[in-house]
């Protein structure tokens, strides 16, 4: 039985400390291009979590159970994203079967996040932080997850911010050729500022 | 195919710049992150060095004229339902290939791209070459869109990285990374007083590539601008021209009846 702590610990660094977007820089395509409106960047946000912590289970068991005994884990990029692609294809019509209402959040964020490179990142880092050889199969599935759950939650945090502050910026008066992304990415650039000093925390 | 026959000739004249053309439009006119935005993700990680970038750009290089050349040879046979997964296999393999070249034989550069050597398969401009120009066109273009295409990212992220490496170090290397027989310092400031090191960091990465981009578009507005004050002087003179022409004809006849 592993301590309570390492799952905090998990969920606390991989959401707040190295932030995913602002500190791993993974997902910055959705960060720029869906932040517009608040409710569009919630909307991402939701379908990142929801196909994150799915895929980080099934390619955490594809790779311990398949990839793994058989010695083919150079081929775990591919196998990895031709889940991630079909299992985002089974998700939408999954949900486009069983609630209309969810389709109609999520769907058209659904198909952009194939090339996410949030998703395929955070996938990669689990297998790298060697979860299993350090906790055992089970556990270290757990902490895989939770970690996996921390960066999606740290994805929804920022996408909510920036895209608050990008509301507010549409109304300020900018030069001409520092309109839309580039203040963004100065925007960015000040917040990852502010997240560099949650670096000492744990 | 009859359209072709008949604009035949002015389009060979033209094809004869055009693979010129397809080889340098990723440079500025359509450079992939400067003007398109894509691959942001790249651009901003591995940027921290211009040696860093660099290598990235050469690892992109390869994938997208390999995988550029092998969807254009295959286009005809994938049906249109799953070409997207079927081109994501093909990017994957190339992404592989290089993976493990690296690791062999640039172990350095390696470590230092770390994650982001698999995630060059969700690079947004090698799907997004391959489906909108190699699904379309000959091999042969489409292995010079894929380097043109390539070189220009390269360019961005050498131009991105110097920017950084320079506030950060007051130096750029070269050699480090990087498996050359030598290393040195392109150029070397040698103001260790003034280093900033977060433009090392992630925060400096936004900002550097924000002031580039807003550079951008600054000359793309004054060029525009330029030419619209070009066209606006033509037409200026052509009104001119035509008014000194109805006037001169005003004349004429006013003399005539006189």
């Amino acid at each position: 039985m592993i301590s309570p702590t390492v799952f905090f610990v998990a969920i606390v660094s991989s959401m707040l400390i190295n932030n995913i977007v602002l500190m791993r820089f993974l997902g910055v395509c959705p960060f720029l291009g869906v932040s517009r409106k608040t409710e569009s960047a919630l909307g991402m946000s939701a379908a990142v979590t929801f196909v994150m912590l799915v895929a980080s289970v099934l390619t955490y068991i594809l790779y311990y159970l398949v990839l793994d005994p058989f010695g083919i884990e150079y081929i775990s990029t591919i196998a990895f994203i031709l889940v991630i692609a079909s299992l985002v294809q089974l998700v939408e019509m999954f949900i486009k079967r069983f609630s209309q209402k969810l389709y109609k959040m999520l769907g058209i964020y659904l198909p952009l996040i194939v090339t996410n490179c949030a998703i395929l990142g955070i996938v990669e880092i689990n297998i790298r932080e060697n979860y299993a050889v350090q906790y055992g199969f089970g556990a270290g599935l757990a902490v895989a997850v939770t970690s996996a759950l921390g960066a999606a939650l740290g994805f929804a945090l920022v996408m909510f911010a920036f895209s608050s502050i990008r509301e507010r910026l549409d109304a300020a008066t900018v030069p001409e050729s520092w309109k839309g992304v580039p203040i963004s990415l100065v925007v960015a650039g000040i917040m990852a500022l502010a997240f560099l000093g949650l670096g000492g925390i744990v | 195919m009859a359209e072709k026959k008949v604009a035949k000739n002015p389009m060979k004249k033209k094809k004869k710049n055009g693979r010129l053309d397809i080889l340098t439009k990723g440079f500025i006119r359509e450079n992939p992150i400067f003007i398109f935005l894509l691959g942001m993700c790249p651009a901003l990680a591995v940027t921290s060095t211009m040696e860093t970038g660099l290598g990235m750009g050469l690892l992109v290089i390869l994938v997208l004229t390999g995988s550029n050349v092998v969807v254009s040879l295959i286009r005809n046979l994938i049906p249109e339902q799953i070409q997207i997964p079927a081109f994501i296999v093909v990017i994957a393999t190339f992404v592989t290939i290089v993976g493990m070249l690296t690791e062999a034989y640039a172990f350095a550069l390696h470590q230092s791209l770390g994650i982001f050597i698999p995630l060059i398969v969700v690079n947004c401009l090698i799907m997004g070459r391959a489906t909108s120009f190699a699904s379309k066109n000959k091999v042969s273009d489409s292995a010079i869109d894929g380097f043109g295409m390539a070189l220009g990212f390269t360019f961005a992220l050498m131009l991105i990285g110097a920017t950084r490496e320079i506030f950060a170090s007051g130096a750029i290397a070269l050699g480090v990374y990087l498996p050359l027989p030598f290393e040195i310092s392109i150029i070397n400031t040698e103001m260790y007083l003034f280093n900033m090191d977060v433009f090392a960091g992630p925060a400096g990465g936004f900002i550097v590539i924000g002031v580039l981009l807003a550079l951008f578009t600054a000359i793309g507005n004054y060029r525009q601008k330029k030419k619209e004050a070009e066209r606006q002087a033509w037409i200026e003179q052509k009104k001119k021209e035509a008014a000194e022409r109805k006037r001169k004809k005003a004349m004429e006849s006013a003399g005539d009846a006189s």
